[in-house]
Parts: structure tokens; sequence; C-alpha cells
């Protein structure tokens, strides 16, 4: 087993049976939400720590699930999370949890919609970041956590944060918000607009019922997650990975794979479309561009966070252009004119986006620091 | 930690504690590991936080619990609203910042008072450095000329002129020698370190 591993881990299921009306106004009748745990919840329940995941993440945040293939079945924050780790699970019971929508066993849009006997398609509801706080708070009820330690995440994970501590306000004590924005600028839709335009005009996309064809539209996916891994990478690391390597040493005159960074792009595409659903694609790049938590105070950020009780940790990454440093400051500075309790880091990282996903001294260093005085 | 331990050598500690209430609002730029804050915190029931740009410094003061945000002084304070907080101290570092007056003038529109502290270049010690043909070096000037964070170099007399030409009230001002003792006279003199509480007109 890797040093400071939670070792071998295994996913829980959680059903309600409550219908949860949406912000829409749409009703999902009944679901379920995939889990896993570690650490153990103490005697107060007052240690527990939720882990929200970006647009494509799930419930496995840490360990491994086949002790055949450790390196392969490592959770998306396996650095972060385990034993002596920035966020120790032997102080902590930590939760991840996939969210509704998911496609990692989470009720979503491949599930089988009880009344119809087929997938849900195209008939799953769109689902906004709120909708996601509201159904994680049913799991904290079922598992008996009245307030959290804190709610940590990354990039949309880090906007569920937020909303937690918006919307919840007695429930959350910390809430760390990693390479987030309070909303997403024009910008940002538009690059979450053509992915999904990629997805949506695919022949295979079969208006979101592909399932019953026996297809997927995979040329879409794999185009909408090419576009997308641009924006999670920084040009400096680019540059550096790729620069214009060729792949076979001499230009082709043609357009198959020439440079290194086109084999790159297509390898990541191929791989995403084999394993990810497009349906839960586009519902959770639609529920980054419905995420506003200001627009009910009429844009007044600071005026949308008065109602949270947590203390914030704010991290963002210099080399980030999806979400830059700027956005985090956003946040910040709302909480400061709040007169709430905030500490806001920018760490020097090539890595882009992806930053809050890597191993970085000074990243890591600050989480550790923030959650042994959590713990303490 | 007690105060004692905390202020050791850093009488402008102790005169920028005297000036803050409990529950007034208190941003430090260049703020280290936060322990002014944490003074300030502890023995006048402030609130506090702090702006600071070396990710060592934001580390320990994320060890020490305060409210760090990282950030360059010399970007300004452009993130906060205006009269955000009732006190902003820059302790002994206005002479390490390029943009002199756009500092002062920005703490002064965040804050309803500014705390400013410096080494006294007309100290008398650094006066006779300077006649003996070399650049001071002191308690308050620890530095090399060569490896010197400080940009400016100014004197008491200086920044009262400053002040008067800026149009800022000087609500108080504390001069210290290098012990750490009060200077009551001559303070341009005698004085290695000054504090100023500072207002808008």
């Amino acid at each position: 087993m890797p040093a400071h591993s939670v070792g071998l881990v295994a996913a829980q299921s959680a059903r309600f049976d409550a219908p949860l009306v949406l912000k829409s106004g749409a009703v999902v009748p009944a679901y379920e939400l995939v889990y896993e745990t570690y650490g153990t919840l103490n005697a107060a329940k007052s240690n527990a720590i939720l882990i929200c995941h970006a647009l494509s993440g799930h419930h496995h945040v840490a360990g491994y699930t086949d002790p055949e293939h450790i390196k392969e079945t490592l959770g998306w924050w396996d650095n972060m999370i385990g034993p002596g780790k920035p966020l120790d699970t032997r102080k902590f019971f930590v939760v991840g949890v996939n969210n509704l929508g998911g496609c990692h066993g989470s009720t979503g849009p491949s599930s089988l919609n009880p009344a119809t006997g087929h997938p849900w398609g195209a008939d799953f509801p769109l689902v906004t970041v709120e909708d996601w706080v509201r159904a994680q708070a049913r799991l904290a009820d079922r598992l008996g956590i009245d307030a959290w330690a804190a709610v940590m995440g990354g990039s949309l994970g880090g906007m569920q944060a937020l909303q937690w501590a918006i919307d919840q306000p007695e429930r959350v004590r910390h809430a760390a918000v990693i390479a987030a924005a309070p909303r997403l600028t024009a910008e940002n839709i538009a690059f979450n607009d053509v992915a999904r335009q990629a997805i949506l005009t695919d022949p295979d996309f079969h208006g979101g019922n592909f399932y019953q064809h026996h297809t997927k539209p995979a040329r879409g996916l794999r185009l909408a997650r090419m576009l997308g891994h641009i924006t999670y990478l920084s040009d400096d690391q680019m540059a550096e990975k790729f620069g214009r390597k060729l792949k076979n040493d001499a230009i082709d005159y043609g357009y198959g794979v020439e440079f290194e960074i086109e084999s790159y792009l297509r390898y990541q595409g191929d791989k995403f479309a084999s394993w990810f659903d497009a349906n839960t694609y586009l519902l959770m790049t639609k529920a980054l561009d419905y995420f506003d938590p200001a627009h009910a105070t009429d844009g007044n950020l600071a005026a949308a966070l008065a109602r949270a009780r947590a203390k914030f940790l704010v991290i963002s990454f210099t080399t980030d252009w999806r979400f830059s440093p700027a956005r985090s400051r956003k946040i910040v500075n709302a909480l400061v004119r709040n007169g709430q309790d905030v500490a806001y880091a920018s760490i020097a990282s090539q890595h882009g986006h992806d930053s809050f996903l890597m191993m970085d001294a000074q990243y890591h260093a600050i989480v550790r620091a923030y959650m042994e005085r959590i713990a303490a | 930690m007690t105060e004692n331990a905390i202020t050791l050598g850093r009488p402008d500690f102790d005169a920028i504690a005297e000036w803050v209430q409990p529950q007034e609002r208190v941003l430090d730029l260049g703020c280290g590991d936060g322990s002014l804050l944490q003074l300030l915190i502890e023995s006048r029931g402030a609130r506090g936080w702090g702006v600071e740009i070396d990710p060592q410094g934001v580390l320990a003061a994320i060890r020490n619990g305060i409210n760090v945000i990282q950030s360059d002084l010399d970007a300004g304070l452009s993130g906060f609203e205006d009269g955000a907080f009732e006190h902003v101290v820059l302790s002994r570092t206005l002479q390490t910042v390029r943009n002199t007056q756009q500092i002062i003038t920005e703490m002064l529109r965040v804050g309803r008072e500014a705390v400013v502290s410096f080494p006294n270049f007309a100290y008398w010690k650094n006066r006779m450095a300077v006649l003996n043909g070399h650049m001071p070096l002191s308690e308050d000037l620890p530095y090399q000329w060569f490896n010197t964070p400080n940009v400016r170099f100014f004197t008491i007399a200086d920044f009262d002129a400053l002040c008067a030409e800026m149009a800022i009230v000087v609500q108080e001002r504390m001069v210290f020698d290098e012990k750490g003792n009060r200077v009551l006279e001559e303070e341009n003199f005698l004085g290695s370190l000054a504090v100023y509480r500072l207002a808008r007109r």
C-alpha cells in the first residue's frame, strides 16, 4: 500500500425517496447518491469534511478501488487526502460524493428512469449548484452530520463550497474555495457553449437519448474535452511540455497528428469520451454557467455572502486563466468588506487551472496549516 | 504567548496597540506572520486582516490563524472598500514601497486612520555613519546598502513635510531610540524609529 494512503476503498450508496424540487421547478422524484468516506467520524460528529467535485469528478476522491491496479484506480485528490496528508484522515472524517446528474453511480441522465424503464437521457432535468447543496445536505442528514467542519472543493467544487456557506450557514464551519470564481465570465460561458455544441451536433447524440440507439456521441464529447482541456492548462506549461515538438520529427503536410500537443489532446479526448457520459457533461457545464450566488442580491456578492457564518480559505493559482486569481480576489474582497474571516493564498504554479489537483509544496502546506487549525 | 514575548523589540507595536479599541477593524499591510494582528486581537479584542506577499509569511500567518490575504502592496489596495477599516497599519514598510504617496492615500481611503512606522534616517548615529563615509547600519536600519529592501530614505522632518503637503492630519507621533525608549525632544536627531497616526483632514 502506498504511504499515507487511505488504502482500499469501496463506494456506498444512499437512496432518498422524498422528491427533490429543483431550482428550475422540475422534480426529481427519488434519487441515489454514491459516496465514499475516509477516516472516522468522532463521537461529537464535529470532524466531518465534505469534498465537492468539479466538472468531471466523482465520489472516489482518495485511496484505490483495485489492489491489483493501485495507480490506475487512485482517487482524483489522493495527493491531498489520507493519513498524514494535508487533509489528514487520522483527524478528519472525509466524505466524497458523486453529484446528482453525475455518471458514476449517482442518479443522472444515464440512470434508469423508473417511470419509463429507459435511461433518463434528455428527460433528466438540469441541476444547479444550489440543487447539489440541497441533495448533499440530505446525505449529511443521513450520516448524522449536523455541521461540516469544512466543505472543500476546487473549481466547480469550490463553487459548491461557496454555495454551501451561503445556503446552509449553520452547517458549514469552514469553506475551502479553491481555483474557483464567484460566477462565470462571458468567456467562460463561451468555452462551455462550444463544448456543448460539439456534443449536441454529434449525429450520435440523438437528442440526448443515445442510450436506446446503443451508441454515444463520442466525437462530440471528445471535442468538448479537448477544448476544455486546453483551458485547464497554462500556455507556459504547454510550451514547456510540448512546445512545437513533432510526433514523427517531420512535417507531413497533412491533417494527421503532427505536433505532440495534437497527439496529447486527442489521446485525452478519446480517453475521456470512453468513460464519461455526454449528458452529464452537458449538465455540469450548465451548472457552471448558471452559478451566480450574487444574482439574488442584484449582483452584490458581499450581500450574498453576508449570510455565511463559515470562515473561508480561498486559494488561486497564478497561471490559472480559466478562473484567474482576480476571480478569487472578488470572493475575498466581498468577505473582507463584510468583516468575515478569510485567508487567501495565491500560489505560484505552472499548471494553470489543473494546479488545484497537483502536488505543490506551498499549496499543500497552506491547506495543511489551515486544516491543522480546524482540527485543533 | 505573552504580550511581552510578541512585542519584544517592537516598541511601535505597543504604540499601535494603544490606539486600537475592541472590535475595531485593523488592516495590517505587510503583516508577515501576523504577530502584530495577533497582539491586537489577543490584547485589544480587535478584528484583523493582513496583507502579505511573501509565501513563507502567508503560510506562517495561516498557521497563526490570521486572516491573511496574499497580495502585492505595490499593486495598491484597490480590492478594499472605502472606509472598510478603522486602522490601516504599515509597520516599518513605508521605506520599501516605491509609490509612497499612493500607498498613504490608499491607506486613508480604506481606513479611518493610517498608522505608519519607519526608520528615521536623520537619527544621530545614522548621520554619524554618513559623516564617516558609510551608509548607516542600526537596529532599525539593519541592512547593507547592497541588500536593503528599502527604496526610500527619509527623515521625520521629511515625513512631516509630506504630510503637510498632502493635507494629512498627524493625530499623534511617537518616536523611539534604538533601545525602544520613547524620545520626547529633538526627535529628528535622537529618534531611530517613528510611529505616526494619520487621518484625512
